[in-house]
């Protein structure tokens, strides 16, 4: 329970990422503009990174490497995570009308946020069971909806501000990121303190 | 040299500077900021993807005709991921060193806007030799922005270039180094001044002469850009603006989500 517990936290704080690791900055800076869309967006990068590490996890241990077949993972993972973007998008819109319109658009946004391959790749690599993936995924996901909420908040400050006009737009959007990346290092000693 | 209607010296040249994949159509983020922590990961990575673009592109144009307009996105993915996967066993066994370091940005190459967008936007609809060019300008564009914001991040940040030490930039020298610029947050200042910088270049060379050639998508993208929407995938890109016009949202998906959010209650 603990480390599961540790995964979850480093996942969300430490290793933020879109922070931290640097994953899903496009939508990071695309849709971070009002906390809605934000929220929007996260809920659906939450579900899919979930579903999707559930899949990938049982693919990559049980047929692609009992077959030596590793080096296909790239392209399996992709494969899978379009297929499955699909069918919840297909599923929503038939089940739950008011969910996919309000999670529609950003499902096929998500087939190309490496956050979401990303996540599933570091699970194979930590060496994860199947559990611990599923913590992970939950954790990143989590992770970059905290990102997203609290930058579209600075954002909706700076973009009102006055900014030299060379800085404005992207620039002093990234440069705030960096500052609210600073913030985050704040927690590095915290997963140690609480748990260690 | 001066292009005529679209010669391949363009299409090759727009890459470099006027359509710069990171720093005017602010494609590929995600590795830009991740991996640029020294010069040679972010030279490593450059050429990584440069390759996967030259290939994909290849294949995209020699299947364009082939590839039913439905399935496209998924068929360049898996074009993609094909090269992607050579890249990877390619580093793995000659360099992996440089593997290590760049670790899981190599697969994520992927999911890199840079080369779904040159395939969905120029692969797709050009003959092959256009395209392969267009795959290796962009790809050198690629790699030429990266290695600016490794060497910047490298100096300020380690005080070495290449690996080599700097002396008048190491602890003791005229200034400390910066550790600041390599971790996270430097990544995001570096960019953002990078950017600053290209849109002001820009700004003059347009001011100085009208252009002759210009392209209209790249006009279009560099706009979306300019009003913060960032990521190409996320507003200018066939992805996005198609799935919204075919699905009948409302162009702003921002104003969408807020008048359909009371009815999900």
């Amino acid at each position: 329970m603990k480390e599961l517990l540790v995964i979850l936290f480093s996942a969300i704080l430490v290793d933020n990422f879109v922070l931290s690791r640097f994953l899903g900055i496009c939508p990071f800076l695309g849709v971070s503009k009002n906390v809605k869309t934000a929220m929007g967006m996260s809920m659906a990068v939450i579900i899919v990174m979930v579903i999707s590490s559930a899949l990938t996890w049982p693919v990559q241990f049980y047929i692609l490497y009992p077959r030596n077949l590793g080096y296909l993972q790239t392209g399996v993972f992709i494969v899978i995570i379009a297929a499955l973007v699909q069918i919840i998008e297909t599923f929503l819109r038939k089940s739950i009308p008011a969910l996919y319109r309000a999670l529609g658009i950003y499902l096929p946004l998500i087939t190309t946020n490496c956050a979401v391959l990303g996540v599933t790749i570091l699970n194979v690599d930590s060496q994860y069971t199947f559990v611990e993936s599923i913590t992970h995924a939950a954790g990143a996901g989590l992770g970059f909806m905290l990102a997203l909420f609290l930058f579209s908040g600075v954002r909706a400050k700076v973009d009102r501000a006055d900014v030299p006009k060379f800085m404005k737009g992207l620039p002093i959007t990234l440069v705030s990121a960096g500052l609210v990346s600073i913030s985050f290092f704040g927690f590095k000693g915290l997963i140690e303190k609480l748990f260690g | 040299m001066a292009p005529k209607k679209r010669s391949l010296t363009y299409e090759f040249t727009k890459g470099l500077v006027k359509e710069n994949p990171v720093l005017r159509l602010l494609l590929g983020t995600c590795p830009t900021l991740a991996v640029t922590t020294s010069t040679k990961n972010g030279l490593g990575m450059g050429l990584a993807a440069t390759f996967v673009l030259v290939g994909s592109n290849l294949i995209v144009s020699l299947l364009r005709k082939s590839i039913p307009d439905k399935v496209r996105i998924p068929a360049f993915i898996t074009v993609i991921a094909g090269f992607v996967s050579i890249v990877q066993m390619l580093m793995q066994a000659y360099l992996p060193e440089l593997n290590k370091s760049l670790g899981i940005f190599i697969p994520l190459i992927t999911v890199n806007c840079i080369i779904l967008a040159r395939a969905e936007m120029f692969a797709s609809k050009n003959a092959v030799l256009p395209s392969v060019i267009d795959g290796l300008g962009m790809g050198v564009g690629f790699t030429a922005a990266l290695f600016l914001m490794g060497s910047i991040r490298e100096v300020l940040g380690n005080g070495t270039f290449l690996d080599i030490p700097l002396p008048a930039l190491q602890a003791g020298g005229w200034i400390e180094p910066m550790i600041i610029m390599i971790l996270p947050p430097g990544g995001f200042f570096v960019f953002g001044f990078l950017i600053a910088l290209a849109n002001k270049l820009s700004e003059q060379m347009d001011k100085k002469k009208d252009k002759g050639v210009k392209d209209p998508l790249a006009e279009q993208i560099v706009g979306a850009v300019n009003e913060a929407s960032a990521c190409a995938m996320c507003g200018a890109c066939s992805v996005g603006t198609k799935y919204r016009e075919t699905h009948g949202f409302k162009d702003a998906a921002d104003d969408d989500a807020e008048t359909k959010k009371g009815d999900k209650a």
